[in-house]
Parts: C-alpha cells; sequence; structure tokens
C-alpha cells in the first residue's frame, strides 16, 4: 500500500476520537473523544495518569486498535476507514512499536526477533546493526529469558527501529532502566528522530523526558487536557532522571 | 531460514513432549487403519494368488460313480475351461494310543501328470512315485500334530480294509485350507486328515476303477455359473450326482472367505472409531495449542504479518505434528500388518504371503490426520484473527463473572480457597473443560468397547456351550440309523442322557437369497443340543416348520411366518417347502432346527437318527471312547472340550485375535488423550500457577490446583464415557460378528468398571508426572515468558 506521504500534512490528525471497552455496567470510556495533530517529523511525548487512555491512543494510531468513533487521519489516508488488511501494511510499512510490555517471542533470540521484523520490511537495517545501536551488540544470541528487562526493552526498541519505520511508537520505553541505560536509549530515540526524520511518539511518566520533545501531550482522564509546544530541546544526555 | 522459522521449531522443540504424544495417538489411529486394511488386502491377495497357483478348481460336483468318458461331454458344456476328474473318498486313519480312529479324506492324483486342476503344495518330501501304490503324502497340519513325517508308516482303514502305507511327503492344499472334521464346524488338525494317493492305487481300493466320483471344473471368463451347474446337475443325474456347486459354496473356500469377511468387517468398522477418536483428540489439542499461542499472534499481526502468513506459520506447526504422526502411524501399520499378516498365514495355512496395503489407506489416514488438525488450527486462527492484534495481545479477556457471583459466594461457603480456584477455572473456561471432557470420554469409550468385545468372545463360549450345547460327546454315525440304536447308546455303562438328532446337508432358498447348510433334527424339548432365543431361553421345536438362527434368517432376508425352500442334498434329494416359525439366538455358526420326526417325515425316512447327543459319566469316559470307537456304525466321536478348545483357538487366532491388537491400542490411545489432557491444561495453567506460587501457595496447593481440575474432569468424563462406550460396543460387536460366530451386543458390566479404572489410573499416572512439572515448575522463567 504506497501511502501518499504528504509533508505539508501532519503525520496524524484525529477528529472526535472515542474507545469504549465492554458493554453493560463494566463500560470503560477509555478514550472521550480526542482531537490532535501530530505534525511529521517531530518527537513527540505523551504524560498522564496511568489508566488515562494513553496506550489506548497510541494503539488506535498504530493500527493496532480501532477506534470505537472518530476518524484517524495518517498523513491524506484514514485509518478508520481501513479494512483489516489495509492496517495490515500500515503496520508492516510505516510502524515501528515498542511495547510497555515488552513482548518478545520467547523462542526467538534477540536476533531473530529483530530478523522477525526487518524479514517484512522494504528498506530495514541489518538486525545486527540495530542491536549494535542500543548496546546489545555482544547479546545476539540471547532468548528474552536470559536477558534482563531493560535488555530486553532495548531488543524491544532494536527490533522497533530496524524497519527504519515512519512512525515509531514506544510505549514506556524506559520505565525499567536506570538513568544511563535510559538516557542511552532515548538517544537511540532522539536519533532515529534527527536522522532518519521518523516521527516519535513517546509515552513516558517520567515528566523530564518532555524536555527532550517537539510536543507534550498531557492526558486526563481519556481526553487531552493540554498540548505544549516547545521551543527549545534538552538533549537526551542532557535529561536530568 | 526465517525467523518464523526459526521460531516453529523451537517451538516444536518446546512443546515436543506433548507433540510426541499426540503424534503417537494420532499414528496410532493411522496403524490401525493400515494394518487391518493391509492385513485384508493381503490375506485376500494371497488366497488369491494361492488359488491360481495351484489350479483351484471353481466348480465341483460330487458323484457316487461316474465313467471317465463322461468327462468329454463336461468338457463340453458351454462355459467350462478345464475338466478333471478324481477319486474323492472317506477313509479312517488309525493312530497308535488314540482311542477314536480319525476321518480321513482319500483324495486321488494322476499317476504320471500333475493334477490338471486342485494341484498340492509339496511341504515336505517328494511326490508319489506311480510304481509304488502303497506310497501316500499326507496333509500337513494333521501331520505335523501327530508327529508324522515321510517315511513313517501309516494305518488307514478303506472301505473296510485295513491297509498300511508309506508317507512319501506333507502336503497342502487350497481345498484344504480350513481343516474341519466332518460335520464340525470347527477346524482341528488332529482330527482332520487328507491322504492323497495313486489314481491306480485308490481306484482299486474303492471299486472305481475307469471312474471317478468328483469333477473338477474351472470356466471361462464368461460362463454362466447356474448354466453350468444345471447342465452339470443333468449330466450326473443319473450317476448318482450329489449336487454340483460353486467354490463360493466349497467348503474351505467358505469359511476361510467368511473369516476374511469377518476380518475386513471389523477392518471397516472399527478403525474409522480409533482414528475418529484419535482424529477428535487432534483436534481438540491442536485448537487449544494454538488458543495459547493468541498473544504471539497477536504480536505478529501488529509487527504487520499478515494473517495469511500467520496462518501459514500455525499451519506448519500443526501439519508438522499431524503428518509426522500420520507417516508414523502409516510406517507402523505396514510392520505391524506385515507381521499380523504372516500370523494369519500360517493359521490359514498358505504356503505364500503376498503383502500389499492400499495406498488409500495410506492418503485416508494423512487426510484424516491432516483434516482434524486443520479444523482444530484454521477454528482457532479465525477467532483470533478476529480480533484487533491489540486484543489478542493482551490474555483473553475473563468471562462475565457477574453471572458467578452467586455461585461464588455459596463456594465461598463450602470451598476452601484452592478448591475455589478449581472450580472457578472450569466455570470460567466451560469450553475448554467440555472438550477435555468429552476428549477423555471418547478414549474411555473406545476402551470400554474393545473390552466388551474381548468378554463378548468368553461369553459366546460359555454361552454356547453352557447354554446351548450341554453334551459332553457328539457320536455321528456313518449313516442314517434306525432309532433304536439310540437305546443302544442308552444302555451303555455310565452313559446318562441321550438325545437323538438327524442332520442333512440342504441348500436353503429364499427368493435370490440361498445358503448351503444343513438342518438340524431335534427332539421337541431338547435338554443337550438346544435352541434358544435371545434371552437364552430354550425354545420349544415345533413340529410345524423350521427355527432359523438370527443370522441365517438375515442372510435369506426371511422371517417367520414366510416359507423356505430346502433343497435337500441327500438320499431321495426332495425339495420342501418349509414354514419359518422362529429364529433363535445362535452364537456359534448358522444352525436351523426342525422337529426330528417332521424332517424325517418330509424326508420320508422314519426313524432315522444321524447320531446322537450324550451326557456321560466322567469317570467312565475312557470306557465310553472305547467302546464307541467299537461300534462298526459311529464315525466320529466328537467331545465337548475339544470342540470347546477348538472354538477357541479360532477366536484367538482367527479374526479374533485381532481384538487383542485392537485392545492394547484402545488401551494406549486412552492413556494417550488424558496424558495429552494433563500436559495442555498444564500448559495453560503454567503461568496462573507460577503467580499462585509467587503470592505464596505450596507446590502442594498449586498441584492441587491443577490435579483437582484434571480429577474433576476426568470424574465428568467417567459417565460419558461408559454412554459412548455403550454405543460403540453395540456398533463394534456387530463388525466382528461373522457366519461363524455371532458376538452377542451384550452390556458387560466389568468392562465399565475396567476403562474407568483404566482412565482413573491413567488420570493418576499422567497427574504424577504433571505434578512433578509443577514441583519444578521455575517461577521466573515462567513469569517471564511471554511478556
Ligand atoms: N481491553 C480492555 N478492556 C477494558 N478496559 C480496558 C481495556 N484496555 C484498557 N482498558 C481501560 O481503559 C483505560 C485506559 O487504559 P490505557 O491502557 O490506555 O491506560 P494508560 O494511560 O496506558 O495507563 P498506564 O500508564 O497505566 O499504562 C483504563 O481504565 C483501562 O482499565
Ligand atoms: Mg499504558
Amino acid at each position: 500500500m504506497p501511502h501518499l506521504i504528504d509533508k505539508t500534512l501532519p503525520a496524524f490528525r484525529t477528529q472526535g476520537v472515542t474507545k469504549v471497552y465492554g458493554t453493560g455496567a463494566s463500560t470503560v470510556h477509555a478514550l472521550r473523544g480526542v482531537d490532535v495533530d501530530i505534525p511529521a517529523g517531530e518527537l513527540v511525548v505523551l504524560l498522564g495518569a496511568s489508566g488515562s487512555g494513553k496506550s489506548t491512543l497510541l494503539n488506535i494510531l498504530g493500527g493496532l486498535d480501532r477506534a470505537t468513533d472518530g476518524v484517524v487521519h495518517f498523513f491524506a489516508d484514514d485509518l478508520t476507514a481501513m479494512s483489516d488488511r489495509e492496517l495490515t501494511l500500515y503496520r508492516r510499512h510505516h510502524v515501528g512499536f515498542v511495547f510497555q510490555f515488552y513482548n518478545l517471542m520467547p523462542s526467538l533470540t534477540a536476533y531473530e526477533n529483530v530478523e522477525l521484523v526487518t524479514e517484512i520490511a522494504d528498506n530495514p537495517l541489518e538486525p545486527a546493526e540495530a542491536l549494535a545501536l542500543v548496546g546489545l551488540e555482544q547479546r545476539l544470541d540471547h532468548f528474552p529469558a536470559q536477558m534482563s528487562g531493560g535488555e530486553q526493552q532495548r531488543v524491544a526498541i532494536a527490533r522497533a527501529i530496524a524497519k527504519r519505520p515512519t512512525i515509531l511508537f514506544c510505549d514506556e520505553p524506559t520505565g525499567a532502566l536506570d538513568s544511563h541505560t535510559g538516557r542511552a536509549v532515548l538517544r537511540v530515540l532522539q536519533d532515529v528522530n534527527r536522522e532518519l526524520g521518523t516521527t516519535v511518539l513517546i509515552i513516558t511518566h517520567a515528566a523530564a523526558t518532555a524536555k527532550m520533545a517537539d510536543r507534550v501531550i498531557d492526558f486526563a482522564d481519556g481526553g487531552i487536557r493540554e498540548v505544549v509546544v516547545n521551543t527549545t530541546k534538552l538533549s537526551a544526555e542532557d535529561i536530568q532522571w | 531460514m526465517t525467523p518464523l522459522d526459526h521460531k516453529l521449531l523451537r517451538d516444536l522443540w518446546r512443546v515436543k513432549g506433548q507433540a510426541i504424544a499426540i503424534a503417537v495417538v494420532i499414528a496410532l489411529g493411522v496403524l490401525m487403519l493400515v494394518m487391518m486394511d493391509g492385513l485384508i488386502n493381503s490375506l485376500t491377495e494371497t488366497k488369491r494368488t494361492y488359488y491360481e497357483r495351484y489350479r483351484f478348481a471353481e466348480v465341483f460336483a460330487p458323484v457316487k460313480r461316474a465313467p471317465e468318458h463322461l468327462l468329454d461331454n463336461i468338457a463340453k458344456i458351454p462355459g467350462v475351461a478345464a475338466v478333471a476328474g478324481r477319486i474323492n473318498a472317506g477313509a479312517l486313519i488309525n493312530l497308535p494310543g488314540i482311542a477314536v480312529p480319525v476321518r480321513a479324506q482319500a483324495v486321488s492324483l494322476p499317476d504320471f501328470v500333475p493334477p490338471r486342476l486342485n494341484d498340492l503344495y509339496l511341504a515336505a518330501g517328494r511326490r508319489l512315485d506311480p510304481a509304488r501304490p502303497d506310497e501316500i503324502l499326507l496333509l500337513e497340519g494333521f501331520a505335523k500334530v501327530h508327529g508324522l513325517s515321510p517315511g513313517d508308516k501309516l494305518s488307514a482303514t478303506m472301505s473296510g480294509a485295513k491297509r498300511t502305507f508309506q508317507i512319501v511327503g506333507l502336503a497342502q492344499a487350497p481345498e484344504f485350507l480350513y481343516s474341519t472334521p466332518p460335520g464340525e464346524l470347527m477346524p482341528d488338525d488332529a482330527r482332520f486328515a487328507v491322504i492323497w494317493m495313486g489314481e491306480h492305487s485308490l481306484a482299486a481300493a474303492y471299486d472305481l476303477k475307469g471312474a471317478f466320483n468328483e469333477a473338477l471344473l474351472t470356466l471361462t471368463r464368461d460362463a454362466r455359473l447356474p448354466e453350468v451347474l444345471d447342465q452339470l446337475d443333468r449330466m450326473l443325474a443319473s450317476y448318482g450326482g450329489l449336487g454340483a456347486y460353486g467354490v463360493d459354496d466349497h467348503f474351505s473356500d467358505r469359511f476361510v472367505s467368511e473369516e476374511i469377511k469377518g476380518l475386513a468387517m471389523s477392518s471397516k468398522g472399527v478403525p474409522p472409531i480409533f482414528l475418529g477418536v484419535a482424529a477428535f483428540l487432534l483436534y481438540i489439542v491442536i485448537s487449544r495449542m494454538v488458543e495459547s499461542e493468541r498473544e504471539q499472534i497477536g504480536l505478529l499481526k501488529a509487527f504487520g504479518y499478515s494473517n495469511g502468513e500467520v496462518g501459514v506459520h500455525y499451519f506448519k506447526f500443526i501439519m508438522a505434528i499431524a503428518i509426522s504422526g500420520a507417516l508414523l502411524g502409516c510406517l507402523l501399520g505396514v510392520l505391524a500388518g506385515r507381521s499380523l499378516s504372516s500370523v494369519y498365514q500360517e493359521y490359514y495355512k498358505f504356503p505364500l504371503l503376498v503383502f500389499q496395503v492400499d495406498p488409500a489407506a495410506f492418503l485416508t489416514g494423512v487426510a484424516v490426520s491432516v483434516l482434524a488438525a486443520s479444523v482444530g488450527g484454521v477454528f482457532v486462527l479465525r477467532k483470533v484473527f478476529a480480533l484487533t492484534p491489540a486484543t489478542a495481545m493482551r490474555p483473553p479477556a475473563p468471562a462475565d463473572y457477574s453471572r458467578s457471583v452467586g455461585i461464588g459466594k455459596t463456594l465461598k461457603a463450602v470451598l476452601d480457597q484452592p478448591s475455589r480456584i478449581v472450580v472457578r477455572g472450569l466455570i470460567r473456561q466451560p469450553g475448554r473443560a467440555l472438550a477435555a471432557v468429552v476428549g477423555i470420554s471418547a478414549g474411555m469409550a473406545l476402551s470400554v468397547a474393545m473390552i466388551s468385545l474381548m468378554s463378548g468372545f468368553d461369553r459366546v463360549l460359555d454361552m454356547n456351550f453352557g447354554v446351548i450345547e450341554r453334551s459332553d460327546v457328539t457320536v455321528s454315525f456313518v449313516e442314517p440309523l434306525l432309532d433304536k440304536t439310540v437305546y443302544e447308546l442308552q444302555r451303555m455303562e455310565g452313559v446318562i442322557e441321550v438325545e437323538p438328532f438327524r442332520s442333512v446337508s440342504a441348500t436353503l432358498r429364499h427368493g435370490l437369497y440361498t445358503y448351503r447348510g444343513g438342518i438340524s433334527g431335534l427332539v421337541a424339548e431338547p435338554r443337550l443340543n438346544r435352541a434358544v432365543d435371545d434371552q437364552m431361553q430354550a425354545i420349544y421345536v415345533r413340529a410345524d416348520g423350521i427355527i432359523l438362527a438370527k443370522s441365517l434368517a438375515d442372510i435369506l432376508h426371511i422371517q417367520p411366518g414366510e416359507t423356505l425352500t430346502v433343497e435337500v442334498r441327500e438320499g431321495r434329494r426332495p425339495v420342501l417347502q418349509v414354514p419359518v416359525v422362529g429364529v433363535a439366538q445362535a452364537l456359534l455358526g448358522a444352525p436351523t432346527y426342525m422337529q426330528i420326526g417332521t424332517l424325517n417325515q418330509a424326508l420320508k425316512e422314519q426313524n432315522r437318527v444321524s447320531g446322537a447327543y450324550l451326557r456321560i459319566d466322567s469317570a467312565r469316559s475312557a470306557a465310553i471312547y472305547h467302546k464307541l470307537k467299537d461300534m462298526p456304525a459311529v464315525a466320529g466321536v466328537s467331545l465337548r472340550e475339544e470342540s470347546r478348545a477348538a472354538f477357541k483357538k479360532v477366536m484367538d487366532t482367527g479374526a479374533g485375535a485381532i481384538r487383542y491388537v485392537m485392545a492394547a491400542i484402545a488401551g494406549i490411545i486412552t492413556f494417550g488423550i488424558v496424558y495429552n489432557s494433563a500436559r495442555i491444561t498444564f500448559a495453560e495453567r503454567s503461568r496462573d500457577l507460577a503467580s499462585l506460587r509467587v503470592i505464596g501457595l505450596t507446590t502442594g496447593e498449586t498441584g492441587f490446583i491443577l490435579l483437582g481440575e484434571l480429577g474433576i474432569i476426568t470424574l465428568l468424563a467417567l459417565p460419558l464415557g461408559s454412554l459412548l462406550g455403550y454405543y460403540l460396543s453395540m456398533a463394534v460387536s456387530v463388525a466382528f460378528s461373522t457366519d461363524l460366530y455371532s458376538i452377542p451386543a451384550i452390556f458387560v458390566p466389568e468392562s465399565y468398571g475396567v476403562a474407568a479404572l483404566a482412565v482413573l489410573g491413567a488420570s493418576a499416572i499422567s497427574g504424577w508426572l504433571v505434578k512433578r512439572d509443577v514441583d519444578r515448575l521455575d517461577l521466573v522463567s515462567a513469569l517471564k515468558t511471554r511478556e
């Protein structure tokens, strides 16, 4: 699916996106009408309390889930109107994910976990190269069960960036990491954003991370409370943990 | 190799224990199919080849005495391809140390050329030397039992004259595959003998010089058997023709064919059941396995793998298990079929074995496995594909719990914490529990059916010799005698009870259906050989008609009230129209009963008896045999114990033997199903169990949770398994019944008990095996994987 990437349009534009889980008494309104523009090429940070709907929005933007209502545009394309097949191609060609729970394949090594994605991508990095970017060049043949949480998270990042995605979604990429490693990871994300022009969306609970963003979206109770555009950005190395 | 293929191999390796268990179950199902098919095919082919190679005749025409030149006329009958005449007469063999002389058949061989039809296979020694009239060939089976070999002497009585012969060779022949003593149903090598002699010297012994008393024919392809038989009968009528018949009515062929048919019936009926049960298990297990991969499926989809790509990946996984199981089954089936065939080859005394399996059996086996596995996989994959990747990546949402709030409260009152977890687990996923219950029930049903079948066979013998045939000795006379002979028997010391019988051989006809058999004339209220109904209650033998065995009534498609045509093949050869007045439950053979007086009247031979059933004082049995043997009128004496042993042997080595193999396979499949259920439950629960361990439950408590679930599933499976087993055993007993014996579809309570015990035992063993894994559960890695 050759998406028309018109750089004059925002990467994402959502209008009235809602998401309702369940029916009847157990209904949960995870999103209550989200309108936001995410310009292409920016590094955007999503902040907000636990349960406020950040992951839900990310899943919808990433084509992993469907909105209950509202419209989501990816450049000129309407994600909400896409068939399952089109969404699959959208994810395959444009989207990189780093999940909140690393979601590695337990039966594949670090290298193979990355390869799983590069296998079907158009112009990917070498898996080893991607793993070197996150400092795991020594751990290519380790299985997830043989790695620490932070290492697994880095494999997940390598896997996400290896396909050179148009958009990179990261759900708490540094949640499990110490400050040093955390900075290194953010550095990688920043490089991807700067050098490849990838639009990067990061969910985080560490408010300090917001300082490296072009734009900060503050989430509360299923909706956007505030969008702040940073005029000056800090580099990843300078972020105080 | 793509990373997905890596995943495939590693996943297979991870679940190897279970994959092997599943593959073995499906392999056994396929094995059964291939083995039975190979067996039937091979026996049929072997028989055909044997008949062909030794030029077994297609038509037999016994006659009193016909001049040799008549053969030329017979050859001119349209449709006749080849003709041979020979002498086939009765003789008695006297063996040292054996009280009762053995009845034998003496068959002539052309003096200078090999027989044109009905050749023999020389198993040992050499052929006859025409210059030596006292040389004979002896039937191998008989010789073996009595330790006779070429070079030994043999004493035989032919038309009253005792002679000593020289055995020069041992032989087998297609016409004597099934060697039953005259007038009996079951083969007994010890009491069935055939002597082959030169034509010249045999003709001299029976005063048949220049004549034959049996014509053998083969037919051309387009020949019409009934017409040939008709012409032959007319041609031989004035020479004392005894009625020509085709090979299908040949005694040996009929029984061999019937046994093969019996095997074929059970092979049609039973392996599909095994395969079906195995396939069902495969379906359940595969769907549960794929279900447990749901999060990974979601992940693959999140990366942009299409449904097709993910589907192919899991399809390969499924096929690796299903096809390797099926191929293993084919391989083992061929091996088992081959060794079973050679057992049967020996039993049927085929001198050769042609082993072959119909490729369709392989295809069916593989196709059924592939289909069952694919359906199981596709079903789940479709369900998972319907979810968005985000949903699939989360563990399945617990079903609506509000429903079980009430139950929860009740549970809380009566159960402790671990028990509640067990019950909730079952209630929360009733589909999964149901699948496990049905799977185990199917396995149990298989065992029930097979054990019922095993006891069915023994029950047949017990009932037949306890309820139907209750005489100790059956005496048969050389020819029908006046009934005063019965009084002679009665006067013998040690004889407690005597019951005369009259038997005639006859062809029974009803419309298009015919059966070459015989009629037993019994006293009105027999005590020693009775006709019984399906409740095993004695039937009064009415004077106004004939009672048929149920199996025979089925063959002839006749019911009480209808009229049967009886063409008697002895004496005056009358053709009678006899009303059918009853149906009897026969377990062995396909007998028919008439009142002896009525039968004699119809034959216009008053007061004749063919023999008598005797009940004797066992302390005097030796003296009684001796006396019987010395009575010139006595042709044969058969002892109940001998016939019972002969029957038992047929059932244990003939078509019935397969039941042992089937029972063993049923047992393994049942175990495999139970074990699989335990394993998959463990696989599905290992994360939950690890979490429970982490929050402080002991291995004992977590073990209890898992085993409790298994235990409840097993207990629920017992009643369902019994019910399914009941129907299955009915179906199987029908499949196993032949003309020779019918396995009554009886309810054998023990088999349910034994099968239930087997299932419980299998659960206990599986539970123990799985419990070991629960104890060894590596908490860290169990929690780490898959998130
Ligand atoms: N499958 C689901 N079914 C029902 N409710 C759900 C489901 N997924 C999420 N929710 C609910 O939707 C709301 C938003 O969830 P979401 O995962 O988006 O939160 P979040 O902002 O990512 O929180 P966190 O920072 O803790 O990850 C929560 O109240 C959550 O309980
Ligand atoms: Mg979240």
